[in-house]
């Protein structure tokens, strides 16, 4: 049965690109969450937004890496603002903190439709990974190995600057017991600022880069915060390793569901974080919060 | 006169003034608009039962309010009459709390809302993709109304006075439900949690409880809520939902009976006043939300009060010059 294999082959190689945008998405939504404890609801918001731009700098014909970066840079300066100035503001004070940032995400959502307007945008696939490759006798649309490519790479970097980098054990204090990381003199306000500005650049940078086979629409950061709210609660807050995991679940569920039961798909995606919830609430991953 | 007389008063005349409302109130247009701001003034009191009495801050509460609208109607289509699809309506309802309560309250605080949000969303899946059952984006619509007792719903006049119905009966058992043992133990969960367990209460039971008389005050606004506008679609079992009622909730000020009931007031007003004019709601939205949780934490009503006291009290400083004027105790 070669066209069975060929229709698996393919969702399988969906499911894993579209899983390597999720764990871009969800592992700067993790390190938040672990380290200033509170899920950043404006962070569909970064992705939608970044999209946005992205498409813009596109359409204004730079690059398309040129302009997945730039959108990237341009929306840690904006999650730094947001950090710096409101959300600090409110420290301490967790539910003030998340309620302002879902506060954030409808006013993003209504200047994203404003200025863009209601129809989808869809970049074409950035020149060089167009077509497929043919391995095994089966062919691979060449842009999702690339996705999946950076998605592993940026795993990899992540994993090395929070294991091996003095900046990563200062975060990894964070997350454990920030009062007593900061009696030993770590500066945690500063590595707020930094994380969320990380974040939100990993997140539009995935929007820009999600842009060619997503498209961009309004309504894509309420489609795509759900999938980081499983994606954490599934593998843990805080925790790479459990985003990385959880990311890839979530892309092999959404992906199989769509093709299978289409009509329920999205209700598939909650199953696991439901059982998560039911047997291990820390997630996979995860050590219990206070 | 004293203050809480004083307070028995201005309760005795604004009830009168609800009561006769549809004979005072100038047009239908605005009978409705009333009807409107006490069916989301009932979901705002049920909310307020976990937000504001038991600590706990859901934003899926959308999602149960829908569950009761989407049902009856379904039940409606079918063929059946109103008063299985009220029944219905409200079992699903209640037990679709009971299932989010289970999940939820394996957690608190942040956890907790959490939770809630992405069970929220699974129905919100359920009303948008599961197009057989539930016409996905067309929405389910509902033709006529119940007779109850011979009476008529169908006029602007006549809803209103069921929706005022069911509001006062939610504010009574608010106030019952606040002043009874069961209220103190929910109040003592949300302020100690772990003396409370000491004590031998089951705080999980409690909570739980809690859950339940607030989805069944959200079926019961989700009821109203189809009858009148004789529609329902997944819009309304989106986030936007959820966040609009806690809007109401917090920028009344929780924990108290009358606040969730300005707060409704408030935001139907300007949801309203503003989609007159532009199409620009949840911006709106957005930005009342950042406004209050920055500078009115406690409640619009609260807070202006606060705002107005501190703005007098400095008055009075400057006019009396004192030498010192620290910061004013709070």
């Amino acid at each position: 049965m070669p066209a069975d294999i060929y229709l698996w082959a393919t969702l399988a190689v969906n499911s894993i690109a579209y899983g390597g945008l999720l764990f871009l998405l969800s592992a700067g939504f993790s390190l938040i969450f672990g380290l200033m404890r509170i899920p950043n609801l404006m962070h569909g918001s970064f992705f939608m937004l970044g999209a946005y731009l992205g498409a813009q700098f596109l359409s204004a014909g730079l690059n398309f890496w040129l302009a997945a970066l730039l959108s990237g840079l341009a929306m840690a300066v904006v999650g730094g603002l947001v950090e710096r100035f409101l959300l600090r503001r409110l420290a301490g004070q967790e539910l003030a903190q998340v309620l302002l940032t879902l506060g954030f995400s409808f006013i993003i959502a209504d200047l994203c439709l404003m200025i863009w307007g209601g129809d989808p945008i869809q970049p074409s696939t950035p020149a060089g990974t167009v077509g497929s490759i043919r391995a095994f006798g089966l062919f691979f649309p060449v842009y999702r190995l690339v996705l999946l490519g950076i998605a592993v790479a940026t795993a990899i970097a992540l994993w090395a600057l929070i294991d091996w980098t003095r900046l990563g054990a200062m975060i990894r204090a964070g997350v454990d017991d920030a009062p007593i990381a900061r009696v030993v003199g770590i500066k945690v306000s500063g590595l707020f600022t930094l994380i969320f500005c990380l974040g939100a650049a990993l997140a539009a940078f995935a929007g820009v880069i999600g842009a060619p086979i997503l498209s961009v629409y309004p309504g894509l950061d309420v489609d795509m915060l759900p999938l980081a709210l499983i994606v954490v609660i599934l593998g843990g807050t805080g925790s790479l390793l459990g985003a990385l995991v959880g990311s890839f679940v979530i892309g092999f569920l959404y992906n199989f569901g769509q093709a299978m039961l289409p009509d329920l798909a999205y209700v598939i995606l909650f199953l696991p974080m439901v059982l998560v919830l039911v047997l291990r609430p820390q997630g996979l991953f995860g050590r219990m919060l206070p | 006169m004293t203050r809480s007389s004083a307070r028995w008063l201005a309760l005795a005349v604004a009830l009168l003034a609800l009561a006769t409302l549809p004979f005072w109130m100038i047009g239908d247009y605005y009978t409705n608009i009333a009807s409107q701001i006490l069916y989301w003034a009932i979901f705002a009191l049920g909310l307020n039962v976990l937000v504001g009495y038991a600590g706990l801050v859901s934003l899926g509460h959308a999602a149960l309010f829908a569950m009761a609208g989407y049902t009856a109607g379904l039940v409606l289509e079918a063929g059946h009459g109103h008063i299985l699809a009220i029944v219905l309506g409200l079992t699903a309802s209640v037990a679709t709390s009971a299932v989010f309560a289970v999940l939820a309250l394996r957690s608190t605080g942040i956890g907790f809302l959490m939770i809630t949000l992405a069970l929220g969303q699974i129905v919100w899946g359920i009303a948008y993709r599961w197009a057989d059952l539930t016409h996905g984006d067309n929405g389910v619509v509902l033709h006529g109304y119940p007779r109850p007792f011979g009476l008529g719903i169908d006029t602007p006049t006549g809803f209103y006075y069921l929706t005022f119905l069911f509001f006062l009966l939610a504010l009574a058992s608010m106030t019952i439900f606040v002043r009874s043992p069961f209220g103190a133990s929910l109040r003592g969960t949300r302020d100690q949690a772990r003396r409370m367990t000491a004590l031998g209460y089951n705080v999980w039971l409690i909570r739980f409880f809690a859950f339940l008389i607030s989805g069944l005050w959200a079926g019961i606004a989700g009821l109203l809520f189809v009858y009148y506008n004789q529609f329902i679609s997944p819009q309304i079992v989106a986030l936007q939902t959820s966040a609009e009622v806690l809007l109401m909730v917090i920028s009344g000020g929780t924990a108290t009976l009358l606040g969730p009931i300005a707060g409704a007031a408030i935001v139907v007003i300007m949801k309203n006043v503003v989609s007159a004019y532009v199409e620009r709601w949840n911006l709106v939205l957005g930005v009342i939300f950042v406004a209050i949780i920055s500078f009115m934490p406690e409640g619009l009503v609260p807070g202006s009060i606060r705002l107005w006291k501190m703005g007098w009290r400095a008055l009075l400083t400057r006019k009396k010059a004192l030498p010192n004027t620290g910061a004013p105790p709070s």
